[in-house]
């Protein structure tokens, strides 16, 4: 038989913890929900955009009485319970009639706060919880014109704000100075205020109400001053009131709330609770995050999983009010030990503050710009030192470090493990993954998939950007994003089916994937070919899918002539070289000739029928390509090193010449580049690589998935090696992986933003005997690929590409 | 001006092209998978790519500057570009092709570049 779970309490917290407890023991409990409302479990915290009418009810419905009824739940609506007999273990509810229970939770929530004051039960005084409420200000706005709302904080001034929106003439009537004081200091409330008066609502601050006067229904309200307001509406906001009445009577220790422990367990080991009606380690919380995460622990524990603790939450506040931005989090006083850093203008509105205490973030308070809310929120949960970044902290996160010019995305720059939607705790690494594993387009979707943007809302535009950093411009939803119109295949999917089911060319590609073009497209041609190469080197390699300048092994520019590049090993030559190169270009009137950028000489104006002979020149003289114009390794730019600089730490000039040996002549899905550093300065610009090695005292610094270009990444850190030969192995295993594994034309850096570094690091750094066959791999395919592509020409291959068919008069 | 015989099939790569040499400028000769060939001037209607270093499917070529698609059969621009460069015809005679240059087109064409 199984057990009986009752629930006293149908809202936000306690149907969470019923759902997370479905997900992990569907068939253990018979369970019982009793809820005084008379609706199944909504949104509690999007009342507010109903009552302003941005939204619907039906919009704001979390699970419908079908959800309970496919649960197998009895759910009791329209029914208090009024008491709690735990030596009987059942409780009773107003009818006087009576359920048992095994096990009981207890997610009763809060009562709002009604100030005793006279008056205070007049028709027409409400407090601002429930759908009751909500219909209660719908029915007075259409009938009357005036509305007071007592309470300048956050749920005040969302009533406020609704009540104004349907027509009311508001006068929010507060306590203290500043509105939002436990959000917001003296600046930023100045601010808010201001901008809540531009949209036409009166404030009343430092007022204390003495009563509220009326016949039946109220008229007037008056002040300890002895100053009167004539209202037809009187909404009290003044502070929330755990729901402990029901354990109280039990005998369940109860102090401000119900105090449970770090499993949700009540004194009494039977009775749990979740939600607004709990006190834990002293504290009790107005916020759905934390209350999500309660469900959670709660949840593990009915389950008899027992693995789970709540520990207590960090929690930040956003104002949900259309068109004003404002930020919240932590403690954003401080006092004598902490510091302030603050960035105010008030002219465009905006204001931020971060408090400091030993160079961690405490506390935060953002209006007019609340972008890097998250991000703040996340050093702050971190515990991140800021010391390196202070000066700029206010600027934001596009401003650190490696943030190039190109496009900044504030969603695409923030770390996977930075808190998106607060409210669910889900972090951009589950949107990111979600997005991809279930393929989804759709801001529904991703709610769906992720309950991201699914309670309050407010993280829905940073949702909207990491959708559209991951799956592109979203306008048109296709389910996958397919390799080119040619196909409706994934590069993925290609790529694992040329492997799976050995398929060794193009036609054979096309036929069993059933393309939809007869030879493909410019864009996918040259991927498939790539995939093919990668898959079976030596087998496979289609000239006619290759790009023009991986056709004539030189870069095409706008007048139709070619560069050539010529392999100068580690950027290193030599007089006999150097003459060896002059004498070419004189001898062909190359018209420049030109340093690069990465450390050779490039000779430009080539004429297309001259290259096979300027390349038999450079040949005899010992030259290589320089693959200047291959997805394939590029450079290996290196310092002076120990052999020469005071400051050289190894010999980086001869490790960059036994890296680029090792891979030259390699395809890669982009191009690929590679540095080394002789010492921490860093003269070789090893860290903007695809790989980059600093040598240090020690050994050898190794960073991946840096670029320049168009937005400038730097490299994150793989690991630290001693010896050449683990650069060399590290190296070539890196290259396989990313060979094997990214997208044709995805170059490192996005690569591993995309599938994350731990995933890298996974398989070269953790897995020796994986890195081991991986580099392996790598240099058994080089063995086809070191030919000299230019000698070859200069011999007769592809005689036909550089030279014209015949000549008409 | 009569058909000039400008070399054979076997001469010009599947999927690829060769060019002829002509006074008034290089024609690129494209040769499909189903060995239908085609004669286009070597200059891309959007910025003068050489249309002759493209990416040969079907009907199109895709010019190697800039990725424009263009019919091989009448030079046309695929939308949603929008352009044309001067296409030939050429003849195959037992896998010996003749390319058609019309007289008053070359003189035309002559005159452009002369100018
Ligand atoms: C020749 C050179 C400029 C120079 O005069 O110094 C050059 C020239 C070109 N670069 Fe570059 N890049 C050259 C060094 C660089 C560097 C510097 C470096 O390697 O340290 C960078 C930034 C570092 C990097 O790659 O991360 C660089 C970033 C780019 C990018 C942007 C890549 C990116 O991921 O954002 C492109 C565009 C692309 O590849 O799609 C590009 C593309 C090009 C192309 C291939 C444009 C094209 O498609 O035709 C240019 C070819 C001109 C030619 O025919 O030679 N070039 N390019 C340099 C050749 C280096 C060499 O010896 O091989
Ligand atoms: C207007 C408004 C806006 C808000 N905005 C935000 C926001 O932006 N962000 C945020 O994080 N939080 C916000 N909150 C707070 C958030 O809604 C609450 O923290 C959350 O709903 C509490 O969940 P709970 O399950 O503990 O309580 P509730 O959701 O209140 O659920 C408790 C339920 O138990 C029922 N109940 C009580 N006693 C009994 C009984 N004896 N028998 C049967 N049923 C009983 C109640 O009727 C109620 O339905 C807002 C709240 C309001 C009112
Ligand atoms: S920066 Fe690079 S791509 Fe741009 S013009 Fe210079 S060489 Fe060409
Ligand atoms: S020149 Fe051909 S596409 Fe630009």
């Amino acid at each position: 038989m199984k057990e009986k779970l009752v629930m006293i309490g149908n809202g936000m917290a306690g149907v969470r913890a019923i759902e997370e407890l479905l997900k992990l023991a569907p068939e253990k409990y018979e369970i019982t929900i009793f809820g005084s409302e008379p609706h199944a479990n909504y949104n509690r915290i999007l009342l507010s955009p109903v009552l302003t009418g941005e939204m619907a009810l039906e919009d704001i419905m979390l699970n419908d009485v079908d959800w309970y009824k496919d649960n197998d739940i009895n759910l009791q609506l329209n029914k208090k319970i009024v008491k709690i007999d735990r030596r009987g273990r059942k409780v009773m509810d107003e009818g006087g009639e009576e359920t048992a229970y095994d096990r009981l939770l207890i997610a009763t929530g809060s009562n709002p706060f009604i100030i005793p004051i006279p008056g205070h039960e007049l028709e027409g005084v409400i407090a601002y919880r429930d759908i009751a409420d909500v219909d209660y200000m719908l029915d007075t706005a259409n009938e009357y014109k005036n509305a007071v709302v007592i309470g300048g904080g956050l749920l005040g001034l969302e009533a406020a704000n609704g009540l104004k929106e349907r027509g009311m003439n508001v006068t929010v009537v507060h306590l203290l100075d500043t509105l939002m004081e436990r959000q917001l200091d003296a600046s930023s409330g100045a601010l808010l205020q201001s901008s809540l008066e531009d949209r036409g609502l009166s404030f009343k601050m430092t007022a204390q109400t003495a009563a509220i006067v009326g016949d039946k229904r109220v008229e007037k309200i008056q002040f300890a001053d002895g100053s009167e307001l004539a209202t037809d509406l009187v909404v009290m906001a003044v502070g929330i009131r755990p729901n402990v009445e029901l354990a109280e009577k039990a005998g369940i220790h109860s102090e401000r709330g119900i105090v449970v422990n770090d499993t949700m367990q009540t004194y009494d080991p039977r009775i749990y609770a979740v939600g607004e009606c709990l006190q834990h380690r002293g504290e009790t919380y107005g916020l759905v995050a934390p209350l999500f995460e309660q469900a959670k622990v709660c949840a593990n524990h009915l389950a008899e999983l027992g693995h789970a603790r709540y520990e207590g939450s960090v929690t930040s506040t956003k104002l949900k009010v259309t068109g004003i931005d404002l930020f919240s989090a932590g403690d954003f006083t401080g006092d004598e030990s902490t510091e302030d850093i603050v960035f105010q203008d008030p002219n465009v509105g905006v204001y931020k503050k971060v408090v400091l205490k030993d160079n961690k973030i405490l506390g935060a308070v953002l209006y007019g710009n609340t972008v890097d809310g998250a991000w703040y929120f996340d050093l702050m949960r971190n515990g991140t030192d800021v010391s390196d970044f202070r000066e700029s902290l206010l600027f934001g996160q596009a401003h650190i470090g490696d943030a190039g010019h190109g496009e900044t995305n504030a969603a695409a720059a923030l770390p996977n493990t930075a808190e998106v939607c607060g409210c669910n705790g889900v972090i951009k690494g589950d949107i990111v993954n979600a997005i991809r594993e279930k393929g989804l387009f759709t801001l529904d979707d991703v709610r769906a998939h992720t309950k991201a943007s699914s309670s309050c809302g407010s993280c829905t535009g940073l949702v909207e950007q990491i959708l559209a950093s991951v799956v592109g411009d979203f306008s048109e939803t296709p389910k996958k994003k397919a390799m080119c119109k040619c196909t409706d295949f994934t590069h993925d999917e290609v790529r694992k089916a040329i492997v799976a089911n050995s398929i060794k060319s193009i036609p054979d590609v096309m036929q069993q994937m059933e393309w939809k073009t007869v030879n493909g497209c410019a864009s996918c041609r040259p991927a498939l070919n790539y995939y093919l190469v990668c898959a079976w080197p030596g087998e496979w390699d289609d000239y006619q899918s290759r790009f023009i300048n991986e056709r004539a092994h030189a870069n095409i520019q706008k007048d139709g002539t070619y560069s050539v590049i010529p392999r100068m090993w580690g950027g290193v030559t030599n007089p006999t070289e150097l003459r060896a190169i002059a004498d070419v270009a004189d001898k062909y009137s190359i018209p420049t000739m030109k340093v690069t950028g990465g450390q050779r000489i490039d000779l430009l104006g080539v004429k297309k029928e001259d290259l096979p002979k300027v390349w038999g020149d450079l040949s005899r003289a010992g030259f290589v390509s320089g693959h200047a114009y291959a997805k394939g390794l590029r450079t290996v730019k290196t310092c002076v090193g120990k052999e020469w600089c005071r400051f050289g730490t190894q010999d980086s000039t001869t490790m960059g010449i036994d890296l680029e040996k090792m891979a030259w002549g390699s395809w890669t899905p982009h191009k690929f580049k590679i540095a080394v550093s002789g010492c921490p300065r860093n003269c070789a610009e090893a860290t903007i690589k695809d790989f980059g090695v600093v040598a240090v005292d020690s050994g050898w610094e190794l960073h991946v998935g840096g670029n320049g270009g168009i937005k400038v990444r730097a490299t994150d850190f793989l690991c630290k090696v001693t010896s050449e030969d683990e650069v060399i192995e590290y190296c070539a295993a890196f290259m396989q992986f990313y060979r094997e594994d990214a997208h044709y034309l995805e170059r490192t850096a996005p690569w591993i933003e995309r599938v994350g570094l731990s995933h890298v690091k996974e398989h070269i750094v953790d897995d020796e005997p994986g890195r081991k066959a991986l580099a392996k791999r790598f240099l058994d395919s080089q063995k086809h690929m070191q030919d000299d592509p230019w000698k070859q020409r200069a011999e007769g291959v592809h005689e036909g590409e550089f030279q014209p068919l015949t000549e008409i008069a | 001006m009569p058909l000039v015989e400008i070399g054979k099939l076997e001469d010009i790569p599947k999927l690829g092209s060769r060019v002829v040499r002509t006074a008034q400028g290089d024609i690129a000769i494209f040769r499909n998978n189903e060995d239908e060939v085609f004669a286009l001037l070597d200059i891309c209607p959007h910025k003068a790519g050489p249309l002759s270093q493209g990416i040969v499917c079907e009907h199109t070529v895709t010019c190697p500057l800039h990725n424009w698609n263009i019919d091989m059969r009448n030079g046309e621009a695929c939308a949603p570009d929008e352009g044309r460069t001067k296409s030939f015809n050429v003849v195959s005679k037992s896998d010996v092709l003749f390319l058609d240059i019309p007289d008053d087109e070359k003189a035309v064409t002559t005159q452009a570049v002369a100018g």
